[in-house]
C-alpha cells in the first residue's frame, strides 16, 4: 500500500507532499463532529417546542397537510412516513446523494436534511407535484426517451433537480449541466443519457422540438 | 404456422431497434413503488441491533430499556449470539420495532449489549495475513517460460474491498394476515427470495406472497432474504401489524454484501518482439468473513504457456462478500492487464501492438481483433497514443488504456405464461424482476414481434412468486431466460390461434402470419382479419400457453448462448502536481448476441463504464486496523462518481449476423469488467510510472510519481 506521509508541515515541504498529506487525512478531517455552537441568545428567544408531536401544517404540491411530527423529524421523513408522499427516497440521509431532493420556494434542497418544522408556511414540490404516468413534463419525457434511468431509485431526485436548474438556466450548455446537476448522485450510471436530457429539454422549453 | 425461431433481421419489427423501457414513466414521476415506499395502515417501522465491535463475544443482550422506550411494539434479540462470537462490526444481535421510524432508532441505541472485545483483524494488503488454503495452478514449466523471455517484467498491483451501496438498501415490508405472509422485498429473486423462510417464520411457502416490482439496485448482492427478512416477518407475525425494515446506510455498507480485494506480486516474461512466454502470480486478498477466489488468473490471455498463479484468501473481521457484478473478473482483469501492459512497456511496444500481437493466446482471437480495431477507431488511437510517458510536455500528462474481457451471459430457466384473451388484450407473466436493466420491456418486445402487436398492446406482469418462476437475476442470465421463455409461450399460443383463425380466411394455418396487427395469409395479405376480430373467435375461451426455457435445449436450437468479448480503451489526464486523474473519454466495444432492445442494452454498458470509473478513481471500504470499524460508512466518504466525474462515453454495440446468429446472451456483467483495467493502464501511458493500487487517488498517485512506480 502508499505509506502515508505524516511528516509535519513545515517550511520545507514540497507541494506534491502537502497534497499527499491532504489526501491521506481526508477521512479523519470527515470524522470531526460539527463544532459550531448555538448562539446562545437565539437559543433563549427561539420558540420551544418538544419533544413530544407538535402539530404543523405542510403546504405540499399546492395542499395544505396536517401531520403530527415531533420536532428531530427530517422533512423527508415527515413526506415518506407521515404523508405517504414517497416520491422522494431516501439513500444516503445525510445530504450527500440528493435522491431526497425536493423544492422548497422553489428551490432544490436535501429534504432529508431540513427539519419538517423548519418547512412549514413554506411551499413545497415534491416529484408527485411535477407529473404524472399520464401528464408527463417535457424533462420527465426527454428521461425516458434518453434513457436517463435504470434502477429509477435516485430518478425522483434528479428529475427534481434537474426541473429547477432548467428553471434557473434555460439554455445551459452541456457543460452547465455537468455542473448543474453534479449535486445527486446514481449507481447503476444513468449521467450519460440524463446529460442529454435536461439539453433535449431545454431545447424543448425553448419552443424547438 | 409461426416459427418459434429468432426472426431474421429484415424481418424484426422490435428486436434490436431502439425502445424506451416500459416502466419509464412510473419512475420518473416517483410513482415507481420500491420495497421502501410500501406504506400500510398500522404499519411498525423496525431497527437492526448490530454490534458495535469487530471480534470477541457476546456476554449480554439487555433488552428492557429498548422496551420501555417510548412507542415500542415488540423487541427480539438474537438468543443464539448469547455466548456467541462476533466477527465482524454490524454483525445482527437483535431487533426493535416500533410505531415510528425515530423511536425505533431510538429504541435500538437503548438495547446493553455486554461484550468481551478482542483484538480484531481487518488487513487485506499484506499477504503475511493469509489464512486460507493455498489454491495453486499451472501450465507448462515457469522457470522455462521466465528463461525463454528476453525481458521479465516484475511488479505488484492489487484493488481494495469495495461495496455494493445499492441506492435502495437491502430490506422489506412484511404483513401477517389469516397465517398468510405477504412480504415486499428489495430483491433479484422473485421466484425463490422465500426459499428457507417457511421453518423460520412458521408459515409454509405457499402461503408466502412475495412482490417485488421495483427494486433499487442489487448488482448481485439481493439474492436471498437474508436475517432481516426473516426477522422482520417473525416482528410482523408476533405484533399483527405490518413492518418494515430497511438497512441504515452505514449498516448496508458494512454488512450486505462486498468486492473482495486482490493484491499480488506478478512476474510476466516477454521476448523482444512482444511474445508472452510466462505469467507467474501470487495473489492474496479478503472476502471478509465469506470465502475467497480468484480463478481466472491470467484473464483473457489464458493460453500463455508457461504460467504458474497461486491464491490464498484473507479472513477478516468485516462483513461478508457477496457477488459483486462480474465476481472476480474485474478483479484479475485489473491484476493481468497491468502486468502485461507493464511488461510492453518495459520493451518499449504500443500496448494496442502488444494486445494484438498476443491474441492467438486469448479463446477468441477474431472477435477480439474486430473489437480492438474498432475501439481504437472510436477513441482516436492513432492519433493520440504514445509510448509510456512519452506523452507532451507539461504538468498534466494524458494517455491511453486498453483492457479485454470476457463473460458467459447464458439465459437461466424461465418460464412464461402468455394469454390472449377474447379481447384482443395479451398478458405475459413471468416470476422475474427488473432490477433496472429493462426486463419488462425486453418481455413486452419479444411478445410484440411475435404477435405482430405493438409492445403497448402488450400487458408484462412480473414480479410475483405466484407467476410462472423465474431464475434470479445475476450473471447476466435473465434476458437470454425470460425472452427464449416469453418467445416460445407467444408463439405457442399464436399457433393455437392461428388454428381457429384458418377456417375463417379459407387457408390452412400453415399460410398465416401475425403482422402489424392483423392475422393474414403470407402470399396474399390482403386475404386478413383484424388481430381483435381474430381474437373474439375465442368466443368466452382465454388461450393460455406456458413457454420453458430449457436452457441446454434453447442453446442447442440458438436461441441462447454464452460467452462475449468485449474491449475497452480509456483516455484520461493525470496532473501530475495534484495527483488528480481527469477521464477524458472512454470507450467500450461489447458483443452480446442477439439484442432485443438496443437502447437498454447501450444503458447497460454505459452504466457499467460508469460504475467501473467509479472503482477505478474513488471506491474503496477503509477499515479502522485497531477497531475494525469501517470508516466512511457513509456516501460521503464512500465516494461514487458523479455527472461531472465521467468524461465523455462512448458505446458500441456488435451487431450483425455473426453476433446475432448466435442468440441471445447476457449483458449485465461483462462491460462493468474492464474500466479499471484500462483507467490503470491509462494512467501509466501518461505519467511514466504504474500506480499499483486503487482506487487512483491523488495520494496513490503522487506517490508513484516520487517513488517512480515502485510499489
Amino acid at each position: 500500500m502508499a505509506k502515508e506521509d505524516n511528516k509535519p508541515l513545515d517550511s520545507g515541504i514540497s507541494r506534491r507532499g502537502f497534497l499527499k498529506g491532504v489526501g491521506a487525512g481526508t477521512v479523519a478531517t470527515g470524522m470531526m463532529p460539527g463544532l459550531a455552537p448555538e448562539n446562545a441568545q437565539a437559543a433563549e428567544s427561539a420558540k420551544i417546542q418538544g419533544p413530544g408531536e407538535v402539530p404543523i401544517t405542510l403546504r405540499i404540491n399546492g395542499r395544505n397537510r396536517r401531520v403530527n411530527v415531533e420536532p428531530r423529524v427530517t422533512l423527508l421523513d415527515a413526506l415518506r412516513n407521515r404523508l405517504d408522499v414517497t416520491g422522494a427516497k431516501k439513500v444516503c440521509d445525510r445530504g450527500t446523494c440528493g435522491a431526497c431532493t425536493v423544492l422548497v420556494d422553489g428551490d432544490p434542497i436535501y429534504s432529508c436534511s431540513m427539519l419538517a418544522l423548519e418547512a412549514e408556511g413554506r411551499e413545497i414540490t415534491t416529484i408527485e407535484g411535477l407529473g404524472t404516468p399520464e401528464h408527463l413534463n417535457p424533462l420527465q419525457k426527454a428521461f425516458i426517451e434518453n434513457d436517463a434511468q435504470q434502477c429509477g431509485f435516485c430518478t425522483p431526485g434528479f428529475v427534481v433537480a434537474c426541473a429547477s436548474f432548467l428553471e434557473k438556466n434555460p439554455n445551459p450548455t452541456r457543460e452547465e449541466v455537468r455542473s448543474g446537476i453534479g449535486g445527486n448522485l446514481c449507481r447503476c450510471g444513468t449521467y450519460a443519457g440524463m446529460i442529454e436530457a435536461v439539453l433535449d429539454a431545454a431545447e424543448v422549453q425553448k419552443g424547438g422540438n | 404456422m409461426a416459427d418459434a425461431k429468432w426472426p431474421k433481421a429484415g424481418d424484426r419489427s422490435l428486436i434490436g431497434k431502439r425502445i424506451s423501457r416500459l416502466d419509464g414513466p412510473e419512475k420518473v414521476t416517483g410513482s415507481a413503488q420500491y420495497a421502501y415506499d410500501v406504506n400500510l395502515p398500522g404499519l411498525l417501522y423496525a431497527k437492526l441491533v448490530t454490534s458495535a465491535h469487530a471480534k470477541g463475544k457476546i456476554i449480554a443482550i439487555d433488552l428492557s430499556d429498548a422496551e420501555s422506550s417510548s412507542g415500542v411494539k415488540a423487541v427480539w434479540k438474537d438468543e443464539g449470539m448469547v455466548g456467541g462470537e462476533i466477527r465482524y462490526v454490524g454483525q445482527v444481535l437483535g431487533a426493535v420495532a416500533a410505531e415510528t421510524e425515530e423511536q425505533a432508532t431510538e429504541a435500538a441505541l437503548k438495547v446493553n449489549v455486554d461484550y468481551e472485545v478482542q483484538q480484531p483483524q481487518v488487513v487485506d494488503s499484506d499477504s503475511q495475513f493469509a489464512t486460507g488454503r493455498e489454491s495453486k495452478r499451472e501450465s507448462g514449466d515457469i522457470e522455462a517460460g521466465l528463461k525463454e523471455a528476453d525481458v521479465v517484467a516484475e511488479g505488484k498491483y492489487g484493488l481494495p474491498v469495495i461495496t455494493h451501496c445499492c441506492l435502495e438498501p437491502h430490506g422489506q415490508t412484511a404483513e401477517v394476515r389469516d397465517g398468510e405472509l405477504y412480504i415486499w422485498p428489495s430483491t433479484q429473486n422473485v421466484s425463490r427470495y422465500a426459499d428457507g423462510m417457511d421453518d423460520a417464520v412458521g408459515i409454509p411457502r405457499s402461503k408466502t406472497h412475495v412482490d417485488c416490482q421495483y427494486m433499487g439496485g442489487g448488482f448481485g448482492s439481493k439474492f436471498g432474504s437474508d436475517k432481516w427478512g426473516t426477522l422482520c416477518s417473525q416482528l410482523a407475525k408476533e405484533t399483527g401489524r405490518p413492518v418494515k425494515l430497511l438497512l441504515d446506510r452505514n449498516i448496508e455498507l458494512m454488512i450486505a454484501g462486498n468486492r473482495p480485494s486482490a493484491y499480488g506480486e506478478f512476474k510476466v516474461g516477454i521476448k523482444n518482439d512482444g511474445t508472452i512466454t510466462a505469467f507467474q502470480a501470487n495473489v492474496w486478498g479478503t472476502g471478509g468473513v465469506g470465502g475467497y477466489g480468484m480463478r481466472w488468473l491470467p484473464y483473457i490471455y489464458e493460453k500463455i504457456p508457461h504460467t504458474l498463479v497461486t491464491t490464498r484468501g484473507i479472513r477478516t473481521n468485516r462483513g461478508g462478500q457477496r457477488a459483486w457484478r462480474a465476481p472476480a473478473h474485474p478483479q484479475c482483469a485489473l491484476l493481468t492487464m497491468s502486468a502485461l501492459e507493464d511488461a510492453a512497456a518495459k520493451i518499449k511496444m504500443d500496448a494496442l501492438e502488444f494486445f494484438r500481437h498476443n491474441i492467438q493466446l486469448t479463446d477468441k482471437p477474431d472477435v477480439y481483433l474486430e473489437e480492438l480495431e474498432i475501439a481504437a477507431d472510436l477513441i482516436g488511437y492513432k492519433e493520440k497514443s504514445h509510448l509510456r510517458g512519452e506523452g507532451t510536455p507539461g504538468s498534466v500528462k494524458r494517455g491511453l488504456g486498453i483492457s479485454l474481457h470476457r463473460w458467459g451471459g447464458l439465459g437461466h430457466p424461465s418460464e412464461c405464461d402468455l394469454s390472449i384473451n377474447p379481447d384482443g388484450s395479451v398478458t405475459a407473466e413471468i416470476g422475474t424482476q427488473d432490477l433496472g436493466t429493462g426486463a419488462r420491456t425486453v418481455i413486452a418486445i419479444v411478445v410484440g414481434e411475435t404477435l405482430g402487436l405493438p409492445i403497448e398492446a402488450i400487458t408484462v406482469r412480473i414480479g410475483r412468486n405466484s407467476y410462472p418462476a423465474s431464475g434470479a437475476s445475476g450473471g447476466s442470465t435473465t434476458v437470454g431466460g425470460t425472452s427464449t421463455a416469453s418467445r416460445l409461450a407467444s408463439t405457442s399460443a399464436l399457433n393455437e390461434l392461428l388454428k381457429i383463425v384458418a377456417p375463417h380466411l379459407g387457408v390452412s394455418a400453415d399460410a398465416l402470419e401475425a403482422k402489424q396487427g392483423v392475422i393474414r395469409e403470407i402470399n396474399q395479405p390482403t386475404n386478413a382479419i383484424q388481430w381483435t376480430d381474430a381474437c373474439s373467435l375465442l368466443g368466452t375461451n382465454t388461450l393460455v400457453k406456458r413457454g420453458v426455457n430449457d436452457r441446454n435445449e434453447s442453446r442447442a436450437k440458438g436461441f441462447i448462448d454464452s460467452n462475449v468479448g468485449g474491449v475497452q480503451i480509456a483516455d484520461v489526464s493525470v496532473d501530475t502536481e495534484t495527483g488528480i486523474v481527469t477521464m477524458n473519454q472512454m470507450v467500450a466495444v461489447q458483443d452480446c448476441g442477439l439484442i432485443i432492445d438496443m437502447k437498454t442494452a447501450e444503458s447497460q454498458v454505459f452504466g457499467a463504464l460508469i460504475m467501473g470509473i467509479t472503482s477505478a478513481l474513488y471506491e474503496e471500504a477503509l477499515y479502522d486496523a485497531e477497531t475494525g470499524v469501517m470508516l466512511n460508512a457513509d456516501m460521503e466518504f464512500y465516494r461514487l462518481a458523479g455527472i461531472k466525474d465521467i468524461g465523455n462515453l462512448k458505446v458500441h454495440m456488435m451487431t450483425g449476423k455473426k453476433y446475432e446468429d448466435r442468440g441471445v446472451i447476457g449483458l449485465g456483467e461483462p462491460p462493468v469488467i474492464s474500466p479499471a483495467a484500462a483507467i490503470s493502464n491509462a494512467v501509466a501511458n501518461a505519467c511514466g510510472v504504474r500506480v499499483p493500487y486503487l482506487p487512483l487517488t491523488p495520494d496513490r498517485v503522487l506517490d508513484a510519481l516520487e517513488k517512480g512506480g515502485i510499489a
